[in-house]
């Protein structure tokens, strides 16, 4: 008998995933195809006394998660490409001032407003990029929704572990997607807490952005509590205050970027289906993976030697598993829901292996069908 | 009660700026209250105003232009026992009005202190919101050509519950911030001040302008308003003892043999309003009530109740990677809109497949195999009639049983709508006879 299997969507399976990580705050602002995770967070939070609140604007709601955020309260947002442009100051600031957070972005076809209803991954470079400052930041990419449930579950972990904004980069062809998903796909992953600053370990003021002895990350305190705790998005030395000294600002922005990139190979999440005599590695992110899944499938019924590498963990990007993935083989093929975003990196650690690149932006997944059409001209 | 300032960082504006009088008249006015300073929290952003938190030993949040009230909103709403306290300039007024309008709506308990000195100081005098337009800044004619913002009136309009003017130098600041911050909503004060930095360089009487504007909106009735409101958090927090526990995931357990174990791909064509995405996942619930894996991928405009419904559903004893379909092994054609938009996919069909056509809508020529089916001899309204195709698919031995159909109505639907279900089918399977 199979295990008992869910129908949900990618948006709810998001949903679900973080009222069960201890989500307690959400806002957002309605955008299609995002706004059904906001009203999933509506019926789930605050029955169970958290807090869903629609803002007047995307800049607004995600104000109001960094506020709750800094009160203590594990928050969310979701929303798709225009908003993702529109929180661009917020999530600089969530960077600056080490809040965490978990943003969604259920990608959709752009440029600008582009196609409400319509898929693609548009938005692979502006979620790295887009904050002033270029500080790295944290991008997961689910295929499905296992995925969207899982990968929300260490996307709050992580923001908590590490103090930053993780993002979601899910996309309308999998938020919008039902699908049957079996019980025992999605993971039992126990929920983390920020580390908490001991109030009794020091005589000194708190220090809301001094690392602790043996973490880069600040312990936390909330805002509103005993002890006073200064937040600020201005460039700030350890106790929070303004400072324009270079040595204290090269060291605290040399750490928040440490804090992540030292650990980025032991963050990558990614799925790997090796054939050991491989001589072609494509490889894949997001609801693109689907259909190469299923076009490898086919290949090696047909005897064609090939390797599948799936990355989960888009940033900070996974060095080592590329440089490794990619020195095994002699043909490295990239495939993107649009005109070459990921590949970008890929070429960086590609050595002197060529990087072939297939891509679209029309509003329709890529199928295998045109998939194979790349690997066998 | 001590003061609250931080002895060691002295507030530090251009002599005989505004400001300063603010800081301390707030300071008092904290005193007075017999606040200590973790129970306050001062919210800050851009501009001169912005360094007011770094005078206070309180709690402190400082953040982007405008954006003040969205951070204390938050902040508010998680810790409803701080005193949150906004300091925005007028230039946080202009580039935030859309939180300024909504916290005026919202009335969640926080206080909104306006330092409103008429220019952009920290950037060089440009013009703000709320410059006269008689008076010269850095942003020459540009801000003649403007109207000043009476943000009283405004406020008032969007239904702000406490609302204030005062001059900077007025001797009753301190009381009058003491009044918005024990009033139990919204409080927002316009308070207006000098900014000899750069405001006085160019405008040899500021006093005499702003005194002249003030006058002006003055004449237009008293913005001050102090009325009462249910506070926001208040009301949210009662709603909040209202809400119902939302239903957990339900799983479907696969209790009878597995269904036609070949994949198929099914492709539902039709029109907003025919529940066109409803019947495609009552497909899958069946499918998985027979031990298969679904996928339901949607297509549908922008607009609501307007313009084509397409779903395309494969169901499949193995896990589903790719979820489009090219060539359906199963279409339910139920409007000429759904079918326009794949009429190629009609058209190309292969004979093996089968389509199900609402009998009254046009469909273009195709060698699949086709059942007719008239929905208005079922008595199916529109929205009924995805599911009357469905019903008559169960007939046909190719995929989900009318017994997995049923199991599928039952998990989806309750009641009334449940049994109305299940009539229909009854009716479609029996008249296929
Ligand atoms: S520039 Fe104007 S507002 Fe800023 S400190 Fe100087 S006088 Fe005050």
């Amino acid at each position: 008998m199979a295990t008992p299997r869910f129908f949900i969507d990618g948006n709810e399976a998001v949903a679900r995933a973080a009222a069960k990580s201890g989500c307690r705050f959400f806002a957002g602002y309605p955008i299609t195809p995002a706004t059904t995770i906001y009203q999933h967070m509506l019926s789930l939070l605050p029955p169970s006394g958290g807090i869903c609140l629609q803002g007047e604007d995307e800049i607004a709601s995600l104000g109001f998660c960094l506020g709750a955020s800094m009160a203590g309260l594990k928050a969310m947002t979701a929303t798709s490409g225009p908003g993702i442009s529109l929180f661009s100051e917020q999530i600089s600031f969530a960077i600056a001032g080490e809040i965490p957070l978990v943003i969604v972005d259920v990608q959709r076809l752009g440029p600008s407003t582009g196609s409400a209803t319509r898929g693609a991954d548009s938005d692979i470079q502006f979620l790295r990029w887009g904050n002033s400052g270029g500080l790295p930041v944290i991008v997961l990419a689910p295929v499905n929704g296992a995925d969207c449930y899982n990968l929300t579950c260490h996307a709050f972990n992580l923001a908590e572990t590490f103090r930053c904004p993780v993002f979601i980069a899910s996309n309308k062809e999998i938020g919008l997607t039902g699908e049957a998903i079996a019980e025992d796909a999605l993971a039992d992953i126990e929920p983390l807490n920020r580390a908490g600053y001991d109030t009794h370990q020091s005589e000194a003021p708190y220090q809301p952005f001094a690392p602790s002895a043996d973490s880069m990350v600040p312990p936390f305190l909330p805002i509103g509590g005993e002890v006073l705790v200064r937040q600020t998005s201005s460039s700030h030395g350890p106790d929070g205050f303004i400072t324009t000294s270079p040595e204290t600002l090269e060291q605290g922005i040399g750490r928040m970027r440490a804090k992540l990139i030292s650990h980025r190979n032991e963050l990558a999440l990614y799925r790997i289906d090796a054939d050991p005599e491989a001589e072609i590695l494509v490889i894949v992110y997001g609801v693109t993976a689907r259909a190469a899944e299923e076009c490898v499938r086919g290949l090696r019924e047909q005897s064609q030697r090939l390797s599948l590498l799936v990355v989960h963990t888009l940033y900070p990007i996974p060095e080592k598993l590329l440089r490794e993935e990619i020195a095994k083989v002699s043909r490295v093929i990239v495939i993107e829901m649009n005109l070459g975003q990921y590949v970008r990196e890929i070429e960086r650690f590609s050595g002197e292996t060529t990087v072939e690149f297939f891509g679209k932006m029309n509003g329709e997944l890529i199928s295998p069908d045109e998939i194979l059409r790349v690997i066998k001209p | 009660m001590t003061s609250l300032l931080n002895p060691s960082r002295p507030p530090f504006f251009c002599p005989g700026c505004s400001h300063e009088r603010v800081v301390r008249s707030l300071d008092k006015c904290f005193q007075h209250l017999g606040l200590s300073g973790n129970q306050i929290a001062i919210v800050t952003d851009i501009g001169c105003s912005g360094l007011f938190d770094t005078f206070f030993n309180t709690h402190a949040l400082h953040g982007l232009h405008g954006r003040a009230l969205t951070y204390a909103t938050g902040l508010k709403l998680a810790c409803p026992g701080l005193t949150v306290v906004v300091i925005m300039g007028d230039g946080g007024l202009g580039i935030g009005g859309a939180h300024v309008l909504s916290s005026c709506r919202r009335n969640l308990d926080l206080s909104l202190l306006i330092l409103n000195n008429f220019n952009y100081g920290m950037t060089g005098g440009q013009c703000s919101a709320t410059t006269p337009a008689e008076a010269s800044t850095a942003s020459g004619f540009l801000g003649q050509l403007e109207a000043p913002l009476d943000i009283c009136a405004v406020a008032d309009a969007a239904g702000a519950t406490w609302i204030d003017r005062i001059s900077a130098d007025d001797a009753a600041l301190a009381e009058r911030i003491g009044h918005a911050l024990t009033h139990n909503g919204f409080s927002l004060m316009d308070i207006m001040g000098i900014c000899p930095g750069r405001f006085s360089k160019r405008n040899r009487q500021p006093k005499k302008l702003i005194a002249a504007l003030s006058e002006r909106f003055e004449k237009r009735g008293t913005p001050e308003r102090h009325s009462s409101r249910e506070e926001y958090g208040e009301a949210y927090r009662k709603r909040c003892e209202q809400a119902q526990p939302v239903r957990p995931m339900r799983p479907i357990s696969c209790t009878s043999a597995p269904a036609e174990p070949a994949t198929l791909r099914i492709l539902f064509l039709g029109s907003a309003g025919q529940r066109i995405s409803t019947a495609a996942e009552i497909l899958c619930l069946a499918a998985m009530h027979g031990g298969l894996y679904a996928t339901q991928k949607n297509d549908y405009p922008i607009t609501v109740l307007r313009g084509h419904s397409i779903s395309e559903v494969i169901i499949s004893p193995f896990p589903i990677g790719f979820t489009g379909i090219k060539s359906p092994d199963i279409i339910l054609a139920l409007s000429e809109e759904g079918v326009e938009r794949r009429k190629d996919t009609i058209g190309s069909a292969a004979p093996s497949s089968l389509i199900l056509q609402v009998s009254e809508i046009v469909i273009p020529d195709t060698k699949a195999r086709l059942i007719r089916v008239d929905c208005t001899a079922l008595q199916a309204a529109k929205n009924q009639r995805a599911l009357a195709l469905l019903a008559m698919l169960t007939t046909t031995q190719l995929t989900v049983n009318a017994e997995l159909l049923r199991r599928a109505l039952e998990h989806k639907f309750k009641d009334d709508q449940l049994e109305e279900a299940l009539a229909l089918v009854e009716r479609a399977r029996s008249s296929a006879g």
